[in-house]
């Protein structure tokens, strides 16, 4: 089974994590820009994280056998700060790059004006920098959430073919996949959804424009829930090629939009046979 | 082709693409050439570079018309010196390095490939700046005398670093011949990706292989 994460955190993620998700078959992934879970306070400090998603960290997966690439945005919930906003007018110069394969998270987290402009900036920008969008769905209030996202992207210049709706449930799928939208679904434990109901959906939906994540991060959540998807899905009566399907051609379909997705392991040099993080660093 | 976009456009094979780094990495180091970018622009290059941005600028830096005592680039060795990322570190210790850091600066160089596993073949002016030099010696031993002690292996490279420190300037010369180069002409070894020279004539001379930077193409 090959599996390609479309949405985890691996900068949250330790060494074990990355063995266990190549033995699970994990051989390509999209890490999005995203919270740290603490409250940065200026632009420079988001600057030294995008550089770590397209320096240090696909460095580390190479390490593990996993392709790495990442989406960029200011997230909605740091939008809300005056102090970070000015990292909306920096965006370009990190959207050029070359493992940036969408604008990503952006979305809806408190719903408030100045998650409004960071929203309708960013789609703009993805449409300017001929790059899809990883548009997340609020935790609170999650289906007027969706209706108002859904109204912002009909505004924009980005057409639904390029937008993928994250965190999806029950209650926003249909919506969602009336919207042409993917169909984003974070399987997480205890929030979000579990394998089970994943199936479910699938059986009402089918498996076209369906991306499943585990949106692994530094909260309690399990990098291997693609995988267990895989086989919860086998296990309904699902074929091999219905799950390659969703765990790996849609990906690489809606990610390979951007034009940059290279999916061999960039080979870290001659230098394979040795490095600092497997030998525990200096 | 745009620098930050090199990579997208040398690709081999249907999408999703195959990455072809060594190309992008040659068609990078052509760009700084062709714009013969000087220390500002590399300096602006580096730190808002991707890791791969970052080793092309690197491995440009002894072709580039950096100022009077073309020191402009250490800073940027230093900066990817201090990193783990071994593409980085390997791209550090090439020739520029050779011809810039002084004698404690290189000797940890040398010392960071043997604790990150990178090759000492990536290491440019290798022989040369390490005849003679009882401090790296010292050094040496002193690593190799840690690792044993906690039952753990010396890595291969170590001896050999070691062997060339004991060489006295005389035997050296007699004895290593046509091995040893000065820094400026050392070819960067196998464990290097090969690079493009100013003096190439194109994408192409991605593939070609041998001394990166010979002293012809340094002075273009
Ligand atoms: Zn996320």
């Amino acid at each position: 089974m090959r599996i390609f994460d479309p949405h985890i955190h691996m900068t949250s993620r330790t060494t074990d994590d990355y063995e266990a998700m190549y033995a699970a078959g994990v051989r390509a992934l999209v890490e999005p820009a995203f919270w740290l879970g603490q409250p940065r306070t200026s632009p420079a400090s988001f600057f030294d994280y995008f550089d770590s998603l397209l320096g240090w960290e696909p460095f580390r997966a190479a390490q593990h056998g996993i392709a790495h690439h990442c989406t960029i945005a200011l997230n909605p919930k740091e939008a809300n700060d005056p102090r970070c906003t000015p990292v909306l007018d920096a965006l370009p110069r990190y959207l050029v790059k070359d493992s940036v394969v969408a604008v990503g998270e952006i979305g809806y987290d408190s719903m408030t004006p100045a998650e409004d402009h960071a929203l309708a900036a960013q789609l703009q920008l993805a449409a300017d920098h001929g790059l899809p969008a990883l548009v997340h769905t609020p935790h609170r209030d999650k289906a007027a959430g969706l209706k108002r996202t859904l109204d912002v992207l009909r505004e924009s210049d980005l057409p639904p073919d390029r937008v993928v709706l994250d965190h999806l449930n029950e209650t926003t799928v249909g919506d969602a996949t009336d919207s042409g939208c993917w169909l984003g679904f974070s399987i997480y434990p205890d929030t979000k959804m579990d394998p089970e109901r994943m199936v479910r959906i699938l059986r009402v939906h089918g498996t076209e424009r369906v991306l499943v994540n585990s949106a692994a991060d530094w909260g309690r959540s399990d990098p291997l829930k693609t995988r267990h998807v895989g086989e919860a899905m086998l296990a309904a009566g699902f074929s091999d090629d219905e799950v390659d399907q969703v765990l790996w051609r849609n990906p690489v379909a809606f990610y390979g939009q951007s034009g940059r997705l290279t999916l061999d392991i960039a080979d870290p040099g001659a230098l394979h046979e040795g490095n600092s993080i497997l030998r525990g660093g200096e | 082709m745009r620098f930050a976009s090199a990579g997208r456009h040398c690709v081999r094979g249907e999408p999703p693409h195959h990455a072809d780094p060594e190309a992008a990495e040659a068609a990078r180091v052509l760009i700084l050439c062709a714009a013969r970018a000087d220390g500002p622009t590399v300096t602006r290059l580096y730190e808002h570079g991707t890791a791969a941005e970052r080793r092309a600028v690197l491995s440009a830096l002894p072709q580039l018309p950096l100022g009077t005592d073309g020191r402009a680039g250490v800073p940027l060795i230093e900066d990817a010196l201090r990193t783990n990322d071994t593409r980085l570190v390997a791209a550090a210790v090439g020739p520029y390095a050779a011809r810039h850091l002084d004698a404690h600066a290189w000797r940890h160089a040398v010392l960071k490939c043997l604790f990150t596993g990178v090759s000492v073949d990536a290491v440019a002016g290798l022989a040369e700046r390490s005849r003679g030099d009882a401090e790296l010696a010292r050094m040496l031993g002193d690593y190799a005398r840690e690792r044993t002690s906690a039952g753990r292996p010396v890595p291969d490279d170590l001896p050999r670093v070691l062997a060339l420190t004991q060489m006295s300037p005389l035997s050296a010369d007699v004895s290593a011949g046509p091995s040893v180069r000065s820094p400026s002409s050392s070819a960067t070894g196998p464990s290097v990706r090969p690079s493009a020279s100013c003096s190439s004539t194109g994408p192409s001379a991605s593939s070609s292989t041998g001394p990166s930077f010979g002293p012809s193409s340094e002075e273009a």
